[in-house]
């Protein structure tokens, strides 16, 4: 084809051409990093939780009396929420995930004081705590009754039983085979934990937390003036029951506020708000930024057209046809852009090992930069195709004419 | 001639309207991008406090565990156990000392079927008001003998006595607090230094707490911390709150007023002397590791600023120069277009120089005009994050813009505009004389 003399007339205006190589090359390079990061924070949105987000709502009792029966109270509120038609399960409990905030523990492999092996976070939660989460049990078993102990304060030794985390089991005995149910390991320096059950998945309140999937539930109940009891209702009938039982708290003891009544999906839009803001803010940088790199082209593209306005009159009063015309800009535009993407490429991989060291994001996937060259060729040859069109529709007769 | 170039670029650029207007609106979105970023990015980074940056100091120990550092590579904990928090309170070897942490209380208003609600606030001590200079509305902060007696006072903040006092001067009047009751002491103006630099542990975007009281009245009355609380050693089993206070759990924040380097110096030598004594003890079973941080280094330590912020400023700056390389190739087809005037020009005498003059003023007026716009591109773009981040209350006090980022804004216009005409301008000033009029 005609790509030698299109190279060799290309060659005559460097400068314009080198222009558009580099702002393509740039935008991609951004393009690129950009979407590694939106399918980054995707990934990291869609996590499940474990727990039933759909059906399950969580508030807050306060006491501020002092002279409150805290134990009796807990009680009561539980029996009452159990109660309820349509709620399938209540517990009272200290956080549940998305929540970003809660209880973490360091634990060790042996007793005493040394160096901890793992963290974990921790739901205290009664024998209903499964259930109200709605946890998938896949070995060993739930607590009994028996098992749930009352704690006036953080003091006390806490319970020997706990219910973990398969990834937690993972994370705590890496060369461990089969079943983690009957392990033991230790909180603080020398209060044994033994492991009666194992859920495929619970993850701890903070979802920016690289140890998220690592929990475990302990049987305790905590005798506080400070109560969040976590409520999961039949499918379809959470909305209503929240201001039915709100009321219903709120009226059955004087002595304590009801606040905070929220959803957790409520909890799960807060504790990605920032993930979903990045991929907002950035999609929109990199669709602003094609339409620039697109104009820049179409300028370039018109101005060069408007140049040759002469030339191509000659061109076309020997006999080239529209078609030539249009296919020699379209050509040109094509050979600006490969090297732009090519260049692009290189950038563009670049940037993202400097970004994987100077923030901790994930190196990109490899088919990113493919899809980015597709995407910035078609932009070049939609935006080169108006001046294109007008080149071809210069009529052969100018030739004659001196501009 | 200055005056001749200015009205020269002036007809320069409405000859040219359509490229003209590209080249400021390309500069304009590249400001805009790039300038949304810098002022969000000055604003979580900024010092409230910068007027006493260099007498106050947040105040660590390191009592962490022998074996693990609490956070590598060997930082001491952020926050301080009462037992030490208690003593270098106590001990006042500095000009002024505080000891803070968040909790809540409820509120129970006056009147019948008014309802009691939970308020967010902070235990702290009489020399909180005056080290962080909070402004007061009404009356002041508490007196230090207040904290020695345990004494029930409080000091609120404008909204909340706006609330339950309808903003009337509240000093004096009483307020029932989980059933006890409370004296006002003093109302606080509108105070909301951003960060929140006395406390970055929770939200350091958050604003401060609208209810103070004595740090030693919600000690005795063992009121819950709604911040942090850490620990590495288990707490005496049994002992309930008398062991939690023993503990090596941390959950307080100091800060001094040191008003010398030589007080600095003092100082530190009386940290270094308590926890030489406290490891007679048995306790701090770490090196010596204490740390005095001024406002500017403790933020710059616990890294206010997010990650996030420095990805999209990296990407913004970026933006930028593809808007920069975009405005070159429009300013070279605009030298193009008039290269047999620049010619004629060049025959008729004009230097180099001159050349390179008129079409470096005429640059600088298209990097104004993107300035101009680009400062209203960015109060666009500021608007777009904070419709992002609606969620988060405190999102309006970081997209503010101030003076010094306008003037910025139009800086970097400038300065933008400036490098994307040299390389133009000096292919312009290189066209000979005459060449261009041949084929006239």
């Amino acid at each position: 084809m005609e790509l030698g003399p299109i190279w060799r007339a290309m060659l005559q205006h460097k400068g314009g051409f080198l222009l558009i190589a580099l702002q393509i090359a740039v935008t991609m390079a951004i393009m690129v990093n950009a979407v590694a990061i939106i399918q980054e924070r995707s990934v990291k949105m869609a996590r499940p939780s474990g727990i039933d987000e759909a059906n399950t709502f969580s508030l807050l009792s306060i006491g501020f009396k002092p002279d409150l029966d805290e134990r009796s109270l807990i009680e009561e509120d539980l029996d009452l929420l159990r109660k309820v038609p349509g709620v399938a399960n209540a517990v009272a409990t200290n956080s549940f995930p998305l929540r970003q905030g809660g209880w973490s523990e360091s634990l060790h492999r042996e007793p005493g004081v040394g160096k901890s092996v793992s963290s974990s976070a921790i739901y205290f939660v009664d024998e209903h705590g499964l259930d109200t989460f709605a946890l998938n049990l896949i070995d060993g078993k739930n607590f009994s009754p028996e098992e749930v102990s009352w704690d006036s304060d953080t003091t006390d030794p806490w319970p020997a039983t706990v219910v973990i985390t398969q990834a937690l089991g993972e994370h705590l005995f890496p060369d461990h085979e089969g079943s983690y149910v009957g392990k033991t390991f230790y909180f603080n320096d020398d209060n044994p934990a033994n492991v009666i059950g194992v859920v495929e998945r619970l993850q701890a309140p903070w979802a920016n937390w690289s140890g998220v999937e690592r929990s475990m539930l302990v049987p305790l109940s905590r005798e506080s003036d400070f109560v969040r009891y976590v409520v999961r209702t039949e499918p379809g009938r959470r909305d209503e029951l929240m201001s039915e039982i709100e009321e219903l708290l709120s009226q059955s003891s004087k002595d304590r506020i009801i606040r905070s009544v929220d959803t957790v999906e409520k909890a799960r839009q807060r504790s990605y708000l920032g993930d979903a803001a990045m991929i907002k803010i950035l999609t929109f940088v990199v669709s602003l930024l094609t339409v620039i790199t697109g104009l820049g082209i179409v300028g370039l593209a018109s101005f060069s057209v408007a140049r040759r306005t002469r030339q191509i009159g000659i061109r076309r009063a020997l006999g080239a046809t529209r078609m030539g015309i249009i296919r020699y800009f379209m050509i040109e535009n094509f050979i600006v852009s490969s090297i732009g993407v090519v260049t692009g490429g290189i950038l563009a991989v670049a940037l993202n090992i400097v970004m994987v060291q100077a923030f901790s994001l994930s190196p990109m996937s490899w088919y990113v930069i493919p899809a980015a060259m597709v995407i910035l060729w078609v932009v070049g040859q939609i935006a080169v195709a108006g001046p294109a069109q007008r080149a071809s529709n210069i009529s052969p007769a100018i030739a004659t004419r001196s501009v | 001639m200055f005056r001749y170039y200015l009205k020269l670029g002036f007809l320069s650029i409405r000859a040219n309207p359509l490229l003209s207007t590209l080249m400021v609106a390309a500069i304009a979105i590249g400001i805009g991008a790039c300038m949304t970023i810098v002022t969000v990015r000055h604003v979580m980074s900024g010092n409230p406090i910068e007027h006493k940056n260099d007498v106050l100091y947040h105040v660590q120990v390191d009592n962490w565990n022998p074996d693990d550092a609490y956070q590598d590579p060997d930082l001491p904990p952020e926050q301080m156990t009462y037992m030490d928090a208690r003593a270098l309170h106590d001990a006042g070897r500095a000009f002024r000392q505080t000891t803070s942490f968040m909790s809540a209380r409820v509120i129970q208003p006056e009147g019948e079927d008014a309802r009691p609600f939970q308020q967010e606030s902070r235990a702290t001590t009489a020399d909180f008001f005056p080290m962080f200079d909070v402004p007061f509305l009404y009356g002041a902060g508490w007196d230090r003998s207040a904290d020695e007696t345990e004494e029930r006072v409080i000091v609120i903040g404008r909204e909340l006595n706006e609330k339950l006092f309808g903003g009337e001067d509240s000093v004096g009047r009483t307020l029932r607090l989980n059933d006890e009751t409370y004296r006002v002491t003093g109302v606080m103006d509108t105070w909301n230094p951003v960060p929140k630099f006395y406390d970055l542990n929770n939200n350091p975007y958050d604003e401060p707490a609208q209810l103070f009281f004595p740090f030693s009245v919600a000690v005795a009355g063992s009121f819950d911390n709604t911040g942090n609380t850490s620990c590495w050693k288990p707490v005496e089993e049994g002992a309930g709150r008398e062991g939690f206070l023993a503990s090596e759990c941390i959950w307080i924040q100091m800060w001094v007023e040191l008003q010398s380097p030589d007080e600095k110096q003092a100082y530190m030598s009386f940290l270094d002397a308590y926890v030489e004594e406290q490891k007679l003890l048995g306790r701090f079973p770490r090196p010596l590791n204490n740390r005095l941080n001024n406002p500017a280094e403790w933020m710059e330590d616990r890294d206010v600023v997010d990650d996030d912020v420095n990805v999209l400023l990296g990407m913004a700056v970026l933006f930028l120069v593809v808007c920069l390389l975009n405005t070159i190739g429009l300013l070279l087809a605009k030298a193009t277009r008039r290269a047999r005037d620049t010619s004629l020009r060049r025959a008729l005498g004009a230097s180099r120089a001159e050349l390179f003059r008129q079409h470096i003023i005429e640059a600088g007026m298209i990097g104004v005009a993107g300035g101009l716009l680009g400062i209203a591109m960015t109060w666009l773009g500021l608007r777009g994050i904070e419709n992002v981040f609606i969620e988060y209350d405190f999102i309006e006090h970081l997209v503010r813009m101030d003076w010094s980022m306008v003037m910025l804004a139009v800086v970097l216009a400038i300065l933008s505009a400036l490098c994307a005409a040299l390389y133009p301008t000096w292919r312009t000033c290189n066209i000979t004389p005459a060449t261009q009029l041949r084929l006239q």
